[in-house]
């Protein structure tokens, strides 16, 4: 009896649980609004599964628990409810799996619009380059990175020179504008992670790895690291901010570009020439 | 495989009983012994014992979560520490080392009829060098800089790299450990292989091999072709790490310093860790699922509800698991196309899996359930167990987990389904067979205690952190509080969570308690407490000695799973019984005789 009615409030405690508890996910600012869908659309159908299953359970307990003189029943299988049974969770499955696999296509389709946005990953900061006027970003190589050359750029790529570096926390966007993140490190595994924008991935030290979003809501949003990367893993923050046009149109004329701050060895000898 | 005309008479080939290896002294009985059922309890013993020190770095850590400054000895390095530490003992050297090394051993001789595992000497080299696996482990806490803290999935680069604790030497150990512990678990794993192909008395077919075997087998079977890649993981990892190579390392700057490797690669690495850590989860699973299964059979006294299908989704899903290996890795900055691969996989075990709960609960009905601790702890496997089962469903379906992979969400999911719900079978397991390998039952009061402490305080630990993880708080993280996005109220969540956490660690010294006491003080349980059919039960002594069956094996004439059978005096026929009362070989197919 009590093991029935403690199995009965597991499940209206966690479903009251579920819609009663203050900690819910952030309010969205990107276009992944399909992913918060997609999870909606599984905690329904996992949400039944378990109350259904669980539910079951203590009504087999209360109504078969012993008593004198009790037999249960001799029952080795039964082919036609196992195959419902089957057919029925395939069914389920397929309805979480089909519209996830769709968001998971435009997840990783990047719009041909979109503008690209380097973030370069280094214990514990970020930083973060953006192609300037020519809309291109210039190579670049772990093994250039030095004091004079943060980003290790081929200061000999001509598209790398009028990139905006921007040595600071914060990252500014502009507005339902797509952009493709483009993820670098230079010395291990970070996670470039926004909660409100739905999306995150890894950064590996000689790979680009990428994510596309479009913001759609202004405001200022935490980056959180979200791969372990050293002892000073939860202090490596940053921020996104995310502007109308014109704000953002002012932020970017006061940023530096590659040649302006580092002025390299290279593109002395170029003016010369 | 299975020959359904094949009745305990006719079998094939009859060999005479080879002489049993006797021990001669006290040391080679009760230390080096290789008696399977003396290293069972060995290694039961160590994983039990090397799970406590785990147990305490769960409480060290749910301290710093909630009191963070508290306890001042936790800084970041000693938090990342307990970390891969809690973890890696956790999964490896307790859970998977009790079930292979520890029932393994114990139950699939008995169960099958043998005298002992076939090796019994390479047997019990596989212990001592467990035991060394521990101990090599262990010294790393007493080496300069300490364990590594690298996190039990000690992704390259940064578990070699300063900013990592443990790096001086911790991480050596750890990889040199995990190296022993695979020869050690190689040298038991081809035991229990052989002995279930070989070993099994007349009449036992495969398919009347109780289900505990059958999970224990595959699970085996599975760690055989998944440690070999950790394994070569680990021995890459070393290299990098001692002879300078760039297996896993490419080129990268350490402090301002521009290191010698070159061209590795790290995910390389996460590909070899995952293609052993996702079937691990199953090793561990595996056993649970099979173990479970007799529990809630002999305890509801019903026969388990489609065995042969329970058989066939055993095997399905052990081999499904070697290709789902990269849904750890949606987010790891491979080709975005594998996603569609793994997630398609991922979902498609959901089914086998949901098979086996449908004939656990199935098996329930009608049934007439005894409330005795084993059958408590194994409801409470079906709880968290489709609770945890039922969240990977988010994880596993590549873009949900975009936002959710590396968050709370995954830590709550990970503990409720491979932590929490196979200790509860380990703890059934251990109410169920303590009796055979003591003489003695454990306390029942002292039983709920421990049970109600157990399976509420586990479900309100990690149920509540999923919405933790839902928020976006990011795992391993030593210090959470300053996260723009969490109101003060995650705090007190924290501050509970950790509270039901002392709790629950706690009531394990209620059942270690237990364990210890009634050796010489619990009620004699005789040789059969639970009315069992399975062969361990039918030992002419109980606990049963060396040897395990005195003169004669027995001979097997059904299957595990005859309780209730209509028409039968008692509600339980063993398997050793004979006579045609059912008149059946294998496991029947069809139901038999009317409703009661
Ligand atoms: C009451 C019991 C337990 C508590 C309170 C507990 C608590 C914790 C905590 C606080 C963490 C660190 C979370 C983070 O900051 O990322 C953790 C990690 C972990 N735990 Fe547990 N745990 C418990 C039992 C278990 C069990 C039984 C297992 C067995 C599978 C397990 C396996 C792990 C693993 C694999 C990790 C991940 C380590 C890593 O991130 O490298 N835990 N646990
Ligand atoms: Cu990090
Ligand atoms: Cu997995």
């Amino acid at each position: 009896m009590v093991v029935a009615v403690v199995l009965v409030l597991i499940v209206v405690g966690s479903v009251v649980f579920h819609f009663l508890s203050p900690w819910w996910w952030t309010p969205i600012a990107s276009n992944w609004g399909y992913i918060d869908n997609t999870i909606i659309i599984t905690f329904w159908i996992t949400g039944a599964v378990f109350a259904a299953v669980v539910l079951f359970v203590a009504y087999c307990v209360w109504r078969f628990r012993h008593k004198d003189g009790q037999k249960a029943d001799y029952e080795p299988e039964n082919k036609r409810l196992e195959n419902w049974l089957m057919g029925l969770t395939a069914v389920g499955v397929a309805a979480m799996l089909i519209p996830g696999l769709f968001v998971w296509g435009q997840f990783i389709s990047v719009p041909a619009e979109a503008t690209e946005a380097e973030v370069v990953g280094a214990q514990w900061q970020w930083a973060y380059r953006l192609p300037g006027a020519d809309g291109k970003l210039g190579l670049s190589d772990t093994r250039l990175v030095a004091a004079d050359n943060p980003y290790g750029i081929k200061p000999d790529d001509p598209n790398g020179h009028d990139d905006v570096l921007i040595e600071a926390d914060y990252l500014h966007l502009p507005i339902d504008k797509p952009v493709k993140m483009l993820l670098r490190s230079v010395d291990t595994l970070h996670d470039f992670y926004v909660a409100e924008f739905r999306s995150k991935m890894d950064m590996i030290p000689g790979a680009v790895t990428y994510f596309w979003f479009t913001p759609t809501r202004t405001g200022q949003f935490e980056v959180l690291c979200a791969e372990l990367c050293g002892t000073g893993h939860p202090y490596m923050r940053g921020g996104v901010v995310v502007d109308t046009q014109e704000d953002y149109d002012a932020w970017l004329a006061g940023q530096q570009t590659y040649a302006q701050l580092y002025a390299p060895e290279v593109l002395k000898t170029a003016d010369i020439d | 495989m299975v020959d359904a005309t094949h009745g305990p008479d006719a079998h094939a080939a009859e060999f005479p009983d080879v002489e049993l290896y006797h021990p001669r002294s006290w040391w080679t009985r009760y230390v080096f012994s290789q008696d399977a059922k003396v290293i069972a309890i060995q290694y039961a013993s160590t994983a039990l014992a090397i799970g406590m020190l785990a147990l305490v770095l769960s409480w060290l850590m749910r301290m710093q979560l909630a009191f963070p400054g508290f306890l001042t000895f936790i800084d970041a390095a000693a938090y990342y520490q307990f970390i891969t530490m809690h973890g890696m003992i956790m999964v490896i050297y307790l859970i998977t080392a009790l079930f292979l090394g520890g029932f393994g051993n114990y139950l699939i001789p008995l169960m099958l009829g043998a005298r002992d595992m076939v090796f019994p000497y390479v047997n019990m080299l596989s212990y001592w060098t467990y035991l060394l696996a521990v101990l090599v482990l262990v010294a790393s806490w007493f080496t300069p800089g300490g364990p590594t803290g690298a996190g039990w999935t000690l992704y390259p680069p940064q578990a070699i790299l300063s900013n990592t604790p443990g790096q001086e030497s911790g991480i050596v150990l750890m990889l040199v450990s995990l190296i022993l512990f695979v020869i050690g678990f190689t040298m038991g794993g081809l035991n229990y292989i052989v002995t279930v192909l070989q070993g099994r008395t007349r009449g036992m077919t495969l398919m009347r091999m109780p289900l505990t075997v059958w999970g224990i087998f595959i699970a085996t079977v599975m760690a055989m072709l998944a440690f070999p890649a950790l394994f070569v993981a680990c021995v890459m990892m070393l290299f990098d790490k001692l002879l300078g190579t760039s297996f896993f390392m490419p080129a990268l700057v350490e402090m301002g310093e521009l290191l010698p490797h070159d061209g590795g690669s790290p995910i390389l690495f996460q590909h070899l860790f995952w293609f052993f850590g996702h079937p691990e989860v199953y090793i561990v699973a595996l056993p649970a699922f099979g173990i479970v299964s007799d529990l809630i059979s002999t305890h509801a006294r019903k026969n388990i509800f489609g065995y042969r299908m329970m058989v066939w989704a055993i095997v399905i899903i052990g081999a499904l698991s070697f290709v789902v290996w990269a849904h750890h890795m949606y987010v790891s900055g491979m080709n975005p196309y594998f996603g569609f691969f793994f997630a398609v996989t991922t979902l498609i075990i959901a089914v086998p899996t949901a098979i086996k709960v449908y004939n656990w609960v199935l098996t329930l009905w009608r049934g007439d359930i005894h409330l005795n601790p084993p059958m408590l702890f194994a409801l409470a496997f079906i709880v968290t167990f489709v609770n945890g089962g039922l969240t990977g469903l988010f994880l596993g379906n590549v873009v949900v987990d975009v936002p959710l992979s590396d968050t709370m969400f995954v830590v709550a999911h990970f503990h409720m389904v491979m932590g929490v719900a196979p200790i509860l079978v380990i703890f059934g397991a251990i109410y169920h067979w303590y009796p055979k390998i003591t003489g003695r039952m454990l306390d029942n009061t002292l039983a709920h205690l421990h049970f109600w402490v157990t399976f509420l305080g586990a479900y309100l630990i990690f149920f509540p952190m999923h919405y933790l993880g839902i928020m976006g708080v990011p795992r391993r993280y030593f210090e959470s509080g300053d996260i723009s996005f969490q109101p003060p109220s995650a705090h007190d969540l924290n501050i509970f969570i950790t509270v039901m956490a002392l709790i629950v660690g706690a009531a394990q010294l209620v059942f270690v308690f237990n364990l210890i006491w009634s050796i010489r003080h619990g009620k004699p349980s005789g040789g059969n407490p639970w009315r069992a059919t399975t062969l361990e039960w039918q030992t002419p002594e109980t606990p049963p000695v060396h040897g395990n069956f005195g003169r004669e094996l027995p001979v097997v004439y059904r299957w595990a799973y005859d309780y209730s059978v209509p028409g039968a005096a008692e509600d339980f026929i063993p398997q050793n019984q004979p006579g045609t009362n059912p008149p059946h070989s294998e496991a029947p197919k069809k139901r038999r005789g009317a409703k009661s």
